[in-house]
């Protein structure tokens, strides 16, 4: 019987270590950087969004210097407005929202916490990053594309999207490019996602059963299913919308359509079908940006309120009906379009029907911090941040849900806060909770809880006093999508709203900068981290800070302890590490 | 703090003896639970990429369905006959690809590479023949933009084509890893302790799989495109 020393050598040689590497975890913080280029990205296009929305009528010489044709006589083009709107939410839906939370700290963490060396494909993960920032360096393209970005949402939805320049500037190479993107980031998150699911089902360390895995491991599993199944839909309806653009075709384009007093030379097409592809796969997506987000606010709660995670088969139970809900729910994006009313109602009872795994896990959340000895650190900071935002942003969506109602808001103002405040702010907050979190463990240093604490307050009222306003404009039906709200004179009485809103914006971006230099600083000057600084129970509390390349270097860790055991009766410690021997019971 | 840690063991990663665990670290007697019988990695890993392309032909085929059923411009269009011969070159290839998997098995490396050449050829024969298809009907005026049905068709099998390339060049790559004596890398998680034949052995399995659906992958598309024609 042959030992083979599969001890996994440490590349050697900078290109092999930092850029070409095959190591989860460098890959993990590879994609993390990826995110924070894209966030800063999204971040500037939704300040110019902001001024034309503030300032309708005002001129910028500064920017109109930058952009000659967006700024062409003085103020700011719909067409620019409508360019930066899709951009903004391409980016932040895509490379931020998917990537950050599923790529990054899934990459990062999913290996270790279950107790593995690596993924199960190391060379194909490697592969997805390089795929990835490759649709990212497309997109980017398409933002400076000639004849200026795609003006068509991120919801692409056709014809607009399908035919072409005519239909506006931006719609012709702008588009093409954008959908080529997409196309290249759903083979991306194909390969990550079979990877993801790979691993959890065959890498995990001796002991650790399915019932010891930590609840951010569940999000990352079922996040991946999602992400298998709801990726390829989108690529089919990418290929079709792309050759009605580039091959002639009329899938979703019909007969008889004249825009710009132009017959467009196309018929028999569905531009529903684009609608029905699209939601197929974007109803999961959202929860795709969601569900880690809930993993590691679990996970948070649970460490820093020194609590088991109350009912946590619940949890694991909950995370799974939420994913398998959310493929029979996507009728609700539709609801205004001329669906019959039978099919209405059956996609709001599904849809309302969220509602139950979600507060199941809201209450055991709430359950889990009941009689804990909090400590209010800056991720269980972020962590209850999530909760409160998650309850914000549902209970909107409970409203949606109902035909009746949506008739009314769909396309206002209303769906914009319901989905900022749960996709977008939600998940960012998870994202923060997580980066707070796992920071000693990434960089070997900790970040300065002061800056946290600060950052946190302003980031948690700013959102806030975005976000809650668009609810009134919403009901005052103010609708999204529209670079001037002037002209609509029952809005008159709600303008000094928009420049609320925008001022608030400002400050939560100025916000931010305490982050980013909070961030660079403590990579190079922070506080040493030991390896188990927060007192956490699981794997990755047990190796150093930063973890060798093959994470437990010449040992298996086994398993002993589920996830979660804090202040357990009868103990010294107010925890038992996961790997920690069961101790005989006599 | 206490932990424990078992010592690694090299038993485990050993596949010199043609043994059945890709890397796959069985659960169980550490701590209680884990699963006692984890698939295969490379199996594994083959069979969800193989859900994720069947959900990207299910919506083809979705959208297929609505698209017939939308309106009065589906034109159906007859049949190339060549597309017969291309599904049999392809049912061949399967039996091939069958012949190296199981040679690799039996340890039989050079037959298996004759096998594997011998798939790569009918792979290519396909790929010929369906463009061969491509040229039969654009000459009958039957292109990517004339009716639906046409557009479909172009978009199925091209779609399908790409896949079937895909695969070439996953069944050419232990061709020439044996040619090249170059070791095949370590593609999945506890491969870089196995020998190279072993390696290549559960590529070569890994890319079977993936022919045979193909294969299966277009005979349903046939199915799907002409039956009612
Ligand atoms: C109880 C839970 C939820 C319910 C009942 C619900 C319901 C709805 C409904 C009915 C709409 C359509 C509104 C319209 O366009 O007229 C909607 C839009 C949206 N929801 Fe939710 N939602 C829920 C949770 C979530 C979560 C967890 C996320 C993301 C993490 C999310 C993200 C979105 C997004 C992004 C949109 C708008 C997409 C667009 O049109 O651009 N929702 N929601
Ligand atoms: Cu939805």
């Amino acid at each position: 019987m042959a030992a083979h020393a599969t001890v996994i050598e440490a590349p050697k040689g900078f290109v092999r270590k930092y850029i070409f590497s095959t190591d989860h975890k460098v890959i993990g913080i590879q994609y993390l950087f990826l995110a924070m280029f894209s966030v800063l990205v999204g971040m500037t296009l939704s300040v110019f969004m902001r001024l034309r929305l503030a300032w309708p009528a005002e001129k910028w010489p500064a920017l109109q210097q930058l952009f000659p044709e967006g700024f062409a006589g003085g103020p700011m083009t719909p067409e620019f407005y409508l360019s930066m709107m899709t951009m903004h939410g391409t980016i932040m839906v895509f490379f931020v929202l998917t990537t950050a939370p599923l790529s990054a700290f899934g990459n990062y963490f999913l290996p270790i916490q279950i107790g593995a060396r690596d993924m199960a494909f190391p060379v194909l993960n490697m592969l997805s990053f390089w795929v990835t920032l490759a649709a990212l360096l497309v997109m980017m393209a398409a933002l400076f594309a000639t004849g200026g970005a795609p003006i068509a949402g991120w919801t692409a939805y056709a014809p607009l999207s399908a035919i072409g320049e005519v239909a506006g500037p931006g719609l012709g190479l702008g588009q093409t490019l954008w959908v080529i993107s997409i196309a290249i980031f759903c083979v991306a998150s194909l390969l990550t996602s079979l990877n993801f699911l790979a691993t959890t089902i065959n890498l995990r360390a001796r002991g650790m059963s399915l019932m010891r895995m930590p609840l951010t491991v569940w999000a990352w599993f079922t996040t991946a299913i999602l992400a298998l199944l709801a990726f390829p839909v989108l690529l089919a309806g990418g290929i079709l919308l792309l050759l009605d653009r580039v091959g002639g075709t009329s899938f979703f384009i019909p007969g008889g359509l004249v825009v710009s007093d132009q017959l467009i030379p196309h018929q028999g097409g569905s531009p529903l079908l684009w609608q029905h592809l699209f939601w197929f796969f974007g109803h999961p997506e959202v929860y795709i940006a969601i569900l880690p987000g809930m993993g590691i606010t679990s996970h948070i709660l649970s460490t820093f309120a020194r609590k088991p995670v109350f009912a946590y088969k619940a949890m694991v139970g909950a995370i799974f009906a939420i994913g398998f809900i959310s493929y029979v729910v996507w009728g609700h994006h539709m609801f205004m379009s001329g669906m019959s009313p039978f099919s209405s109602m059956a996609f709001s009872i599904t849809t309302l029907a969220v509602g139950v795994p979600s507060a199941i896990k809201t209450f055991n959340w709430l359950a889990t911090l009941w009689g804990g000895k909090i400590r209010f650190t800056t991720p269980m900071l972020f962590a209850l941040g999530f909760v409160s935002l998650f309850v914000t942003g549902g209970i909107t969506g409970l409203l949606l849900a109902q035909p009746a109602i949506d008739i009314f808001l769909h396309d206002t103002y209303f769906v914009v806060a319901h989905f900022h405040l749960i996709m977008g702010v939600a998940a960012i907050f998870g994202i923060f909770a997580g980066i707070y979190y796992w920071f000693p463990k990434m960089f070997g240093r900790m970040m300065r809880e002061g800056p946290g604490k600060v950052h946190f307050w302003l980031t948690l009222v700013g959102v806030y006093a975005i976000f809650m306003p668009m609810h009134f404009l919403g009901i005052a039906g103010a609708p999204r999508r529209y670079a001037e709200l002037t002209e609509f004179q029952y809005l008159k009485p709600l303008e000094s709203l928009q420049l609320f809103i925008t001022v608030a914006a400002f400050l939560t971006i100025a916000g931010q900068f305490i982050f980013l230099f909070n961030f660079f600083v403590s990579l190079f000057r922070g506080k040493r981290a030991g390896v188990n600084p927060w007192e956490s129970t699981s794997l990755e509390w047990i190796i150093p800070s930063p973890p060798p390349h093959d994470n437990f270097g010449e040992t298996e860790p086994v398993v002993h302890h589920g996830p979660y055991e804090y202040s357990p009766p009868g103990e010294p410690k107010d925890y038992i590490m996961q790997t920690e021997p069961a101790r005989q019971t006599a | 703090m206490a932990t424990t840690v078992a010592p690694r063991s090299g038993k485990r990663e050993d596949g010199a003896n043609g043994s059945r665990n890709g890397g796959d670290r069985r659960g169980g007697n550490g701590g209680s639970g884990g699963l006692p019988q984890r698939p295969q990695t490379h199996r594994l890993g083959m069979l969800l990429a193989l859900a994720g392309i069947a959900m990207l032909f299910i919506a083809l085929t979705s959208a297929y369905v609505v698209r017939q059923g939308l309106g009065g411009d589906w034109t159906p269009m007859a049949m190339p006959r060549i597309l017969l011969w291309n599904t049999a070159i392809l049912l061949a290839s399967s039996f091939t690809v069958e012949k190296a998997r199981r040679a690799l098995l039996a340890r039989t490396e050079g037959e298996a590479l004759r096998w594997l050449l011998l798939t790569l050829a009918l792979g290519v024969a396909f790929l010929g023949g369906q463009l061969a298809a491509w040229r039969t009907l654009s000459a009958r005026g039957l292109f990517l933009d004339t009716s639906p049905h046409s557009s479909f068709f172009y978009v199925l099998s091209g779609v399908h084509g790409v896949h079937v390339a895909g695969g070439l060049l996953a069944l050419a790559f232990p061709i020439w890893s044996v040619w090249s004596a170059a070791p095949g890398v370590a593609s999945f998680a506890g491969s870089a302790g196995l020998p190279a034949q072993v390696r290549r052995a559960r590529w070569v399995e890994a890319a079977a799989l993936y022919w045979h659906f193909m294969d299966g992958l277009w005979i349903y598309l046939l199915v799907l495109l002409f039956a009612r024609s």
